[in-house]
This record gives C-alpha cells, sequence and structure tokens, in this order.
C-alpha cells in the first residue's frame, strides 16, 4: 500500500473574477521513502496540490471539489481535526517557498522549532533547545547558541529558509513536501541541504515530494518525475527516462528552455503565448494553443494520462496516437 | 572609465547587535558587506553571485539607500547618493530601481496589480489617469502577464506571476539602473527565459544598465558581461563572466562551480563536487586574513595573515594569494 494515495483531486477557487480550477483532477502515489518531484509551469497548481494535502488552502475562497489523499489509511480531506493534528505537523511536514510564511516575525526562532517538540512529543524545553541547536548544526547555521534567539529578520533569506527546514524536520516526519526550499540558497549550500535531506531519507526512510523549477536538481535527488500543466499532470515518468525521452510537448518545451543547454547570449528558447485562463472551460488539451504540434483533433478530445513505456505516462492524445 | 555610471567605492554596511531591552548594549557587528570597490559602465550586465548571507541582498540595498552605508560612497552618474537630501534621493531612485528577492514581501496584498503599476506612474507624473491602464497593460504585456489579470490582488497569483509584476514595477518609470536580486530564481524555466530575454533586450534597446543577483550560475553567465563573486562581503573574484565560470580561479568560486546542478541524472549522479568543509564563517567573527582560509582546500600559513587584495591574474582579479601556484 502506497504511503500516500491522491485520487482525482479537484481544487477551485471561487472568486469575485470567476470560478478557477488551479487543482483539476490530479491522481498520484507516493511510496514510503520515495522521492517525487513536481515540476511544471508557474501557477500549474503545484503548490495548491500541496497545500490541499496539508489542509492548507485557504476556505473561501478555495474548495476542495473531489478527490481523497490517503496517508496511511486516513483520508486527509476528510478526517477530524483530531485526526489531522496527529498527522499534519508530526508524520506530515511541510516546508515553503517563501519562508515567512511559516515563521512568525515576532517569535525568537527558538521558541518557533521547539513548539512541534513540546507539543508532539514529551520532553523538557532545555532537551527541546538542546535538540533544536543540534538541527540548526545539521542544516549549516552555525553559531547555534547565539543565533538561536535571534528573530527572523536578523536572518539573510538563505538562513531563513535553511531555519525552516530545521523546524519541519525536527519532528522527522514520514513525508516531507518541499515546495521550491532551495530556490532562494546557493549551490553549495543547496548542496549540502539536498544532502541532508537525502541522509535523513536514507536514515529514517522518509518519503519527499519536492517541488522545483530547478531541473537539475530533479536530475539528483528524484526517482520520479511528475509534470504539471493547467492544474493537471501531463506527464509522469522514472526521472532517467523523463530526462532522457520527454514525450510530451510540454516537458519537451520545457527542457528546451534550460540555458545552459543553449549557446551563451542566444536569444532564450521560450514557450509561446501564455498559460489558459483558469476560470474559463478549457476544451480538449490545455496546452494546445501553445502546441507546435497541436491538430484540430487536439481541441476535440479531452487528454487522459495513459502508459507510453512501462512506468512512463503521459496525456498528449498525438503522443497516444503514434505520430509525434 | 568615461561612461561609468555605477560606482560603489570601499562600501560597508555593518549592521550593530545589540543585547537587553532596556540598557540595550552594542555587543557586535555584522559585517554584511565589509569593503565593495567596483565600477559598472552604462548598458553593462554585472551578476553578482556567492554564498547566501555574504551580502548580496544587503550590497543592492545600500546601492539603493535602503539601509545607511557605514563607509565609502555609492555614486550613480557622478552624483554620492549618500550626500543626498531626501527629495533629491526620491527623485534620483527614479533612475535607479530594485526588483527584490521576495515578491511576497515587496507586493502589497491591498492594492490590485493595477494599483501597483499606476502608482509610480502617478507618484511621478509619467501620465494621465486616461492613460493610465493602457500604461499598465502595455507593462503586463511586456513581462508576459495577460492584462485581463489587472484587477487580481497579489494572492490570488502563484510566485512566478508576483515575480512577473515586481519586474513590471521596476520597469515602469523606464529606469536607467536596475538592480535584481534574484528575479528569476522562482520561476519555471520558460518564464525565466522569458524575463531573460526580456531583460537582455531592455539592455540592448534601451541601453539598460543591470546587476544581477542570482544563484544559478548557468543563468548569470548566459546573461552577464562580467560576474562579481562574494564571499563574506568582499568581492573575491571579479571578470568576464565566461571566463570566470569556465575557468575559476579562486578556490571558493571552483566550489561554487562544481556544485552547479546538471539537467541530466547520469551525469548529476556521477559527478564530483569540491565539498567544502566546515560552516560558511559568521559575519560576525569574520576569520583572520584569507576569509575562506578556514574551508580551502589551498589553505597554507600565510594565507591567515592578511585579507588578500584583488590582483590581475589570467583575464580577471583574484583576492587570493595562492593564484597562479593552484
Ligand atoms: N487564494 C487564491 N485565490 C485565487 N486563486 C488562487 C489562490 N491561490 C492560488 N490561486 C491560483 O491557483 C493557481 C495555481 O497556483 P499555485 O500556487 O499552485 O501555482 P504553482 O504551480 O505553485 O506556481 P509557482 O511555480 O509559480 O509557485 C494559480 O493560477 C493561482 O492564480
Ligand atoms: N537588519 C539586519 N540586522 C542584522 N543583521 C543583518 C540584517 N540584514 C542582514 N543581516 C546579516 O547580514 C548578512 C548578509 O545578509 P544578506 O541578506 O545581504 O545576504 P545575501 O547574500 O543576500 O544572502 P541570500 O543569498 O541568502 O539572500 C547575513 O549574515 C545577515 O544575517
Ligand atoms: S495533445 Fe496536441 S496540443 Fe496537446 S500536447 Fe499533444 S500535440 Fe500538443
Ligand atoms: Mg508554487
Ligand atoms: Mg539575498
Amino acid at each position: 500500500m502506497p504511503l500516500l494515495s491522491v485520487k482525482d483531486l479537484r481544487t477551485w477557487f471561487h472568486t469575485r473574477n470567476g470560478t478557477y480550477r488551479a487543482v483539476d483532477g490530479v491522481s498520484f502515489n507516493l511510496e514510503a521513502g520515495e522521492t517525487l518531484g513536481i515540476v511544471g509551469e508557474s501557477g500549474s497548481g503545484k503548490s495548491v496540490t500541496c497545500y490541499s494535502i496539508m489542509g492548507l488552502v485557504p476556505q473561501p475562497p478555495g474548495r476542495i471539489e473531489s478527490g481523497t489523499a490517503v496517508f496511511d489509511g486516513v483520508d486527509l480531506l476528510r478526517c477530524t481535526p483530531k485526526e489531522a493534528r496527529q498527522i499534519r505537523g508530526k508524520r506530515l511536514a511541510m516546508i515553503f517557498q517563501d519562508p515567512m510564511t511559516s515563521l512568525n516575525p515576532y517569535l525568537r526562532i527558538s521558541d518557533q522549532l521547539i513548539e512541534p517538540l513540546l507539543i508532539h512529543n514529551k520532553i523538557s524545553r532545555k532537551q527541546a533547545l538542546t535538540r533544536a541547536m543540534e538541527m540548526l548544526d545539521a542544516v549549516g547555521i552555525n553559531d547555534a547558541s547565539k543565533r538561536i534567539h535571534y528573530f527572523p529578520h536578523e536572518f539573510s533569506g538563505g538562513m531563513r529558509q535553511r531555519v525552516m527546514i530545521a523546524m519541519a524536520l525536527i519532528t522527522q516526519p514520514e513525508l516531507l513536501i518541499a515546495d521550491e526550499p532551495t530556490t532562494a540558497l546557493d549551490v553549495t549550500v543547496q548542496a549540502q541541504i539536498l544532502e541532508l535531506i537525502k541522509r535523513l531519507q536514507k536514515e529514517f526512510n522518509m518519503a519527499v515530494i519536492f517541488i522545483t523549477h530547478d531541473l537539475g536538481v530533479v536530475s539528483g535527488l528524484c526517482d520520479r518525475v511528475q509534470v504539471m500543466y493547467a492544474g493537471r499532470i501531463v506527464e509522469t515518468a522514472d526521472t532517467r527516462a523523463l530526462f532522457q525521452r520527454p514525450r510530451h510537448p510540454y516537458t519537451r518545451a520545457l527542457q528546451q528552455s534550460i540555458p545552459s543547454l543553449q549557446p551563451k547570449g542566444a536569444r532564450l528558447f521560450t514557450i509561446p503565448g501564455m498559460p489558459p485562463d483558469l476560470s474559463k472551460p478549457i476544451p480538449g488539451c490545455a496546452f494546445a494553443p501553445r502546441c507546435t504540434f497541436a491538430q484540430p483533433k487536439c481541441l476535440e478530445r479531452d487528454p487522459q494520462l495513459s502508459e507510453c513505456a512501462a512506468g512512463h505516462m503521459q496525456a498528449c492524445i498525438r503522443v497516444q496516437d503514434g505520430e509525434i | 572609465m568615461a561612461d561609468t555610471i555605477l560606482e560603489l567605492s570601499d562600501v560597508k554596511t555593518h549592521f550593530p547587535i545589540y543585547k537587553g531591552f532596556i540598557l540595550r548594549r552594542q555587543t557586535g557587528t555584522v559585517r554584511a558587506v565589509d569593503g565593495v570597490s567596483l565600477k559598472i559602465r552604462k548598458g553593462e550586465v554585472v551578476g553578482l553571485v556567492g554564498e547566501s548571507g555574504c551580502g548580496k541582498s544587503t550590497l543592492a540595498r545600500t546601492i539603493l539607500q535602503l539601509v545607511p552605508t557605514t563607509a565609502g560612497a555609492v555614486i550613480l552618474g557622478g552624483r554620492n547618493l549618500s550626500s543626498l537630501s531626501a527629495r533629491e534621493l526620491a527623485a534620483a531612485r527614479k533612475d535607479l530601481q530594485m526588483v527584490f528577492q521576495d515578491p511576497y514581501a515587496s507586493l502589497n496584498p491591498r492594492m490590485t496589480v493595477f494599483d501597483t503599476l499606476a502608482e509610480p506612474l502617478r507618484v511621478h507624473g509619467i501620465c494621465t489617469a486616461t492613460e493610465a491602464p493602457g500604461r499598465v497593460a502595455g507593462l503586463m504585456e511586456k513581462v508576459g502577464l495577460a492584462p485581463r489579470f489587472m484587477q487580481k490582488y497579489p494572492h490570488e497569483f502563484s510566485g512566478g506571476q508576483r515575480q512577473r509584476i515586481a519586474i513590471a514595477r521596476a520597469l515602469a518609470l523606464n529606469p536607467a539602473v536596475i538592480i535584481a536580486d534574484e528575479p528569476v530564481s522562482a520561476l519555471d524555466v520558460s518564464i525565466q527565459a522569458q524575463i531573460l530575454n526580456l531583460l537582455a533586450e531592455l539592455v540592448r534597446e534601451m541601453g539598460l544598465t543591470l546587476v544581477f543577483i542570482a544563484h544559478d550560475l548557468s543563468v548569470v553567465k548566459h546573461i552577464s558581461d562580467r560576474v562579481a563573486v562574494m564571499y563574506l562581503g568582499k568581492i573575491v573574484e571579479l571578470g568576464d563572466a565566461s571566463t570566470v565560470i569556465e575557468r575559476p580561479q579562486h578556490p571558493y568560486t571552483r566550489a561554487l562551480v562544481s556544485a552547479i546542478p546538471t539537467p541530466n541524472p547520469d551525469i548529476e549522479r556521477s559527478r564530483r563536487r569540491i565539498v567544502l568543509p566546515g560552516d560558511p564563517p559568521s559575519p560576525i567573527h569574520p576569520p583572520a586574513g584569507c576569509t575562506f582560509h578556514p574551508r580551502c582546500p589551498h589553505v597554507q600559513e600565510r594565507c591567515k595573515l592578511a585579507f588578500p587584495p584583488l590582483v590581475h591574474h589570467d583575464g580577471r582579479e583574484v583576492a587570493c594569494i595562492r593564484v597562479g601556484e593552484i
């Protein structure tokens, strides 16, 4: 049985400008100890997918329209608040793109770090502080005994990020959801953090969902990758297979846009056009208006994920028809 | 240089650390920026890279005079910014705009995209109220945002979309210089490519000068003419971007370049990184001599004596006394 099983998740936002189908039918499984990368267009619903699992979607305007997210037998979308508290924040932790969403600017980080320990574990304040300092050390913050008493604004952007990572890992969760946690870090510190995540993962058999735009990071860290476009998964495969032979035209275009693969100074390849308006019904393939391979039939059929090679699923109609 | 537009002359920005609430005593100093000199030509793109916490954002905020300079001078178009009155400074800022690292913190949550973008136009008397919607729509299209989003609030956008709003706001006044603090870190590679193309176009066509802070060295190499590598408040290597990134000389730059992730699982999982021992040092107690010495694989006793000056070597400036031997 997978550790986490998400089925047909739909999370929509009902605003005065209309209903935005931010996540519109997402299904995936995650095994214990597995690392899943989520990449895709900015605004495609990567964060909202994870917020839904964590119970962090602001409601209203958000609403979970359908779906289940079963973690170790409990449907997180329908369980009681008590069941939820026992899982989220302890067995399931999340780190964010923006560290200030999880750090309180008015509290010293010492208090913020030990809070989950005092809630979920039966240990003294002193033991908790020692554990917190070890954790700061582990994420590469030196002078931990002094800096643990800092307020968040006294750290640089990258250091705040590391404080937040320490906070998430302090309860040794079984599943860590990381929403672009290393975007603000320099590559040497990023490499350290990724090593740290890999190490904890091995030691505690922790599963990881890692959202990132950095395809280099995905290459080094993830067992499997899932590509999102306009609220849906358009391709998912073993990391190596996806990079060697991306099948869906959106994934192919994404790979072509990487600057390191293009000559210096040249105009970079970009995907023409704009992402679709999620408040309007999208006929057929959402990528069609921007796709170089699009044909009239792409607007007529609703694309569904199907297997194109063992363990490799994708949703392009023309790939399914064996044409590209 | 005759066409220097922005000059930093031995700039230092230190933050005092206090202890106690009632009897506040200064117990130390964070040397966030500690003696940076740099001349930037009109129309030049300078990339600024370095370890997280090394002072890049503080340097950017110092250039904009958002934090007081402890020592040294920031000279924009011949005028020393720290000697200007508040009014003169406000006028000078029209020419000098910043895109912040954190688009969440820099956008006002109660203002729609329209309000955010129309405000600078109104404050500086650039256009009339009737012209504003057209101007705002144009700015939005420039950064790849559909004008139909004009009446939305920041929380209704994804992270990447918010960063584009922030870039559009910086572009609103047609500034001469933009300091962009990690403007593309939060964007997907395709939009990142759009923004990089856009910035390159503004540089080429409008002579925009750009200071570009980033962690992604492949991005920096792509867009920059020169790159400055910072370590603990100081520049340790400075030169042509391709030269420095392809053939780094300073041991820190070498470690940095070796850590760039490659979008290829086979290479990425088998390559060798220069792993730096120890933690990044604290800017409160910087190590004596070369500040990199406690982590440097090539350290010798003489490295611990004095901070090495930038010297010319192999087509760039390097602050390492062992340059040429390692
Ligand atoms: N509170 C909200 N109200 C209205 N719309 C929202 C809200 N939060 C998110 N959305 C919309 O949901 C969509 C998905 O957003 P999400 O943050 O999941 O994107 P993302 O894939 O994480 O993008 P990025 O890579 O830029 O972080 C976006 O189009 C966004 O505008
Ligand atoms: N207001 C402040 N008070 C005290 N220390 C500060 C303040 N602002 C920054 N610092 C310290 O100055 C140093 C440089 O911070 P800065 O934000 O400039 O780093 P950075 O190079 O931009 O890092 P990052 O890549 O993580 O964004 C850090 O050690 C930080 O803790
Ligand atoms: S279904 Fe058609 S439009 Fe969509 S990606 Fe495939 S070829 Fe392109
Ligand atoms: Mg996101
Ligand atoms: Mg910074």
